[in-house]
């Protein structure tokens, strides 16, 4: 991150940093720090002050964004029960070890009938607890990769047809478009039907069903970056292509993307909760969805097999959405300093 | 500008925003149907092998005679043109379960899921735009709380599982409401007693397809109604002595809920798979339970034949609300016009 400077020239203060008009504008990395960063990159540190690099690795300008989540108490509650969804998720195999599709106990106890099944057992005497531990992984599992594979691939469809424009744009809009006007549900259904139904697949089709929002944004917000200042140096100096997307522009389009990626993780559980309870989910797979659907046939008789996965699952989706939430807040320097 | 005198005003602003929706939409058509064509031939095994082994055996002359008959043993290229032949003449092929056109099952099916669908995207709106104005007016006081906290609860619900407790609530523990089916069995019903008792039977379905939408809506209102109150028109308003009705309703309402009828379109998609979920925890015989039934009976062309259908039906309903929205913003034909992306 250490190359020569542009002419000084080129620039203008932008109007978002709080950095006073007055004060000369050295290094146009600083402008770049300020729209990632916030007010918070530009106080304190002018260009005067030192070299006039501005290294964007030091850990305290990762601050503010943290500072803003911590203070936030939706978000520490948010946080603090994922990490505890996502610690029984990863030590499902120690705590319940075995199959949890296995019978372990006798059929249908209710939660607190015999403490060695607290959440109770199903119609085949399987330990619900065991189901949600192991659910939980699946869950996780789905979200996490769904959400990768579409804010990798919407990244770069939305960034190659928002920076290019013209005929790039029109194929890759029309892809984008093509893709949304699909009901993305029915062509999970579709295409797991017509290939296998196990998990990872899964994951991967709902990613790829899933990644025009994160097109869709990413291009707009490389059509507005791109006649940015920093952009327009950037191409003054020569910087080549793959630089300007990967290195400019990228990193200042990225908040609305994590934030866009959090709220994929969340409907790609609850699409597969869907997939599962439906029937079309991976058969060898304990899930949420799935245990919600076989307790559906008793759900008379026996409500708490469907009403405790039911409350894991929105608990789960309900804890991300609060951390989106807050993400949008904390990312977006002009409402962070509003939330406190 | 020289070109504002030629036509009228009205014809060439409906023409040209007609024109440029009808530029995306017919490349996208193309697409959607291209799609389902190269889904067709992902499938392995085809309707004769299913046919087959529910029939529990059969020669391999007759398997044959079968692939032959139903023009499987072509090359892809002449498929994808009898495919293409068989929808210029509004042919999805038969399907050999259900022993009849394609395209006859899924209508026979279509006007329910069309009445659940109307029923949901009207009581989510309704829904959605009444709780959204009470938390934007109330804004930070209690029932902005209460409702923003219950809005994000159902917006991180799973429709299927709304589903399956308001049977619990609704029908099991109140029986207020029937817990499935889509009319009452030997009723012999007919008219509009018939219509009525349907409608008794949509009401659990439509509000389980609808509380995810509910919940967005409510919290896209809030949002464009505050932005809306800090315009200098509202302060006219409150200036000129209106009431706070009248504010709401006349300024306010008209010029929030434009941005909702712009992702209302978006939603079209998402509708409908909800629709499938909420017409199988209620046995409603609609698109979405065809759709499962297809997939346990490996029916590809009907399933097929249902993402084809929906889809074009989404960029049908795309259109209209693209011309509905250039009607009530004349703002927006002008910029399509204008810029084309």
């Amino acid at each position: 991150m250490s190359h020569s400077s542009p002419t000084p020239t080129l620039e203008r203060p932008r109007p978002a940093s709080a950095r006073p008009a007055t004060q000369p504008v050295n290094h146009w990395r600083q402008q770049l720090g300020s729209t990632l960063l916030g007010r918070f990159a530009a106080k304190g540190r002018l260009p005067a002050d030192d070299s006039g690099h501005f290294p964007l690795s030091e850990p305290r300008h990762r601050w503010p964004v943290l500072r803003s989540l911590s203070r936030s108490p939706a978000a520490l509650i948010g946080f603090s029960v994922l990490l505890l969804i996502v610690i029984v998720a990863l030590s499902a195999s120690y705590l319940y070890p075995g199959d949890p599709l296995d019978m372990a106990g006798a059929p249908l106890l209710t939660p607190g009938e015999d403490w060695q099944f607290p959440l109770g057992t199903d119609a085949l005497g399987r330990d619900l607890a065991a189901g949600l531990a192991h659910g939980a992984r699946v869950s996780l599992m789905v979200g996490v990769t769904a959400a990768l594979v579409s804010v990798l691939i919407g990244t770069l469809v939305g960034a190659l047809a928002g920076y290019f424009g013209g005929r790039v744009d029109r194929v890759l809009g029309w892809l984008i478009e093509l893709f949304q006007t699909t009901p993305s549900f029915l062509l999970v259904v579709v295409v797991v039907s017509i290939t296998q139904s196990t998990i990872g697949i899964i994951a991967v089709v709902i990613g790829l069903t899933s990644w025009d929002t994160v097109a869709r944004l990413v291009r707009a917000e490389f059509r507005a970056l791109l006649n940015a200042d920093f952009v327009l140096a950037a191409r003054t100096v020569g910087y080549s292509t793959r630089w300007i997307i990967f290195r400019e522009v990228l990193p200042n389009a990225l908040p609305p993307i994590i934030i866009t990626a959090s709220v994929i993780v969340a409907s790609a559980i609850l699409t597969e909760s869907s997939l599962s309870f439906l029937g079309v989910g991976d058969p060898n797979k304990i899930s949420w969805g799935s245990m919600i659907g076989t307790g559906r046939d008793m759900l008379r008789s026996a409500l708490y097999l469907t009403a405790i996965p039911g409350i894991a699952l929105v608990t789960t989706v309900f804890c991300l959405n609060l951390v989106g939430d807050a993400l949008i807040s904390a990312l977006n320097p002009r409402l962070r300093g509003r939330a406190s | 500008m020289p070109d504002r005198i030629s036509p009228p005003r009205i014809t060439r602003r409906l023409g040209s925003l007609f024109q440029s929706s009808l530029f995306r939409a017919i490349p996208t058509a193309a697409g959607v149907i291209l799609l389902n064509f190269a889904l067709l031939q992902m499938v392995p095994g085809d309707a004769v092998d299913a046919l087959v082994a529910e029939a529990g055996s059969a020669s391999a002359e007759t398997t044959a005679l079968l692939r032959q008959q139903y023009g499987l043993d072509k090359s892809s290229w002449l498929q994808f043109g009898d495919y293409l032949n068989q929808l210029a003449h509004l042919s999805l092929g038969d399907s050999p379960r259900y022993g009849l056109p394609v395209l006859d099952v899924i209508l026979q099916r279509l006007p329910n899921t069309l009445l659940l669908m109307g029923l949901a995207l009207t009581l989510s709106l309704v829904a959605g735009v009444v709780i959204g104005v009470v938390m934007a007016l109330w804004k930070g006081k209690w029932p902005d709380r209460v409702l923003s906290s219950l809005a994000f609860v159902l917006y991180s619900t799973p429709g299927f599982w709304v589903g399956l407790m308001a049977i619990v609530l609704f029908a099991v523990k109140l029986d207020w409401l029937p817990s499935g089916g889509d009319g009452t069995v030997g009723a012999g019903l007919t008219g509009i007693d018939k219509f009525v008792d349907k409608l008794h039977y949509a009401i659990l379905p439509a509000l389980t397809l609808s509380s995810f939408f509910i919940a967005i809506y409510a919290r896209l209102t809030r949002a464009s109604v505050l932005e809306v109150l800090t315009h200098d028109y509202v302060r006219t308003a409150q200036a000129k002595g209106l009431s706070s009705w009248q504010i709401t309703v006349r300024h306010v309402l008209r010029n929030a809920l434009l941005p909702l009828t712009t992702v209302a379109g978006t939603h079209l998609a998402g509708l409908l798979g909800g629709a499938a979920v909420a017409e199988t925890v209620f046995g409603w015989p609609g698109i979405g339970r065809l759709t499962l039934e297809a997939v346990q009976a490996r029916e590809y062309k009907v399933l097929l034949g249902i993402l084809l259908l929906s889809s074009l039906l989404v960029i049908a309903a795309n259109l209209l609300i693209d011309w509905l929205h250039g009607r009530l913003d004349p703002r927006i034909a002008d910029r399509s016009r204008g810029i084309e992306p």
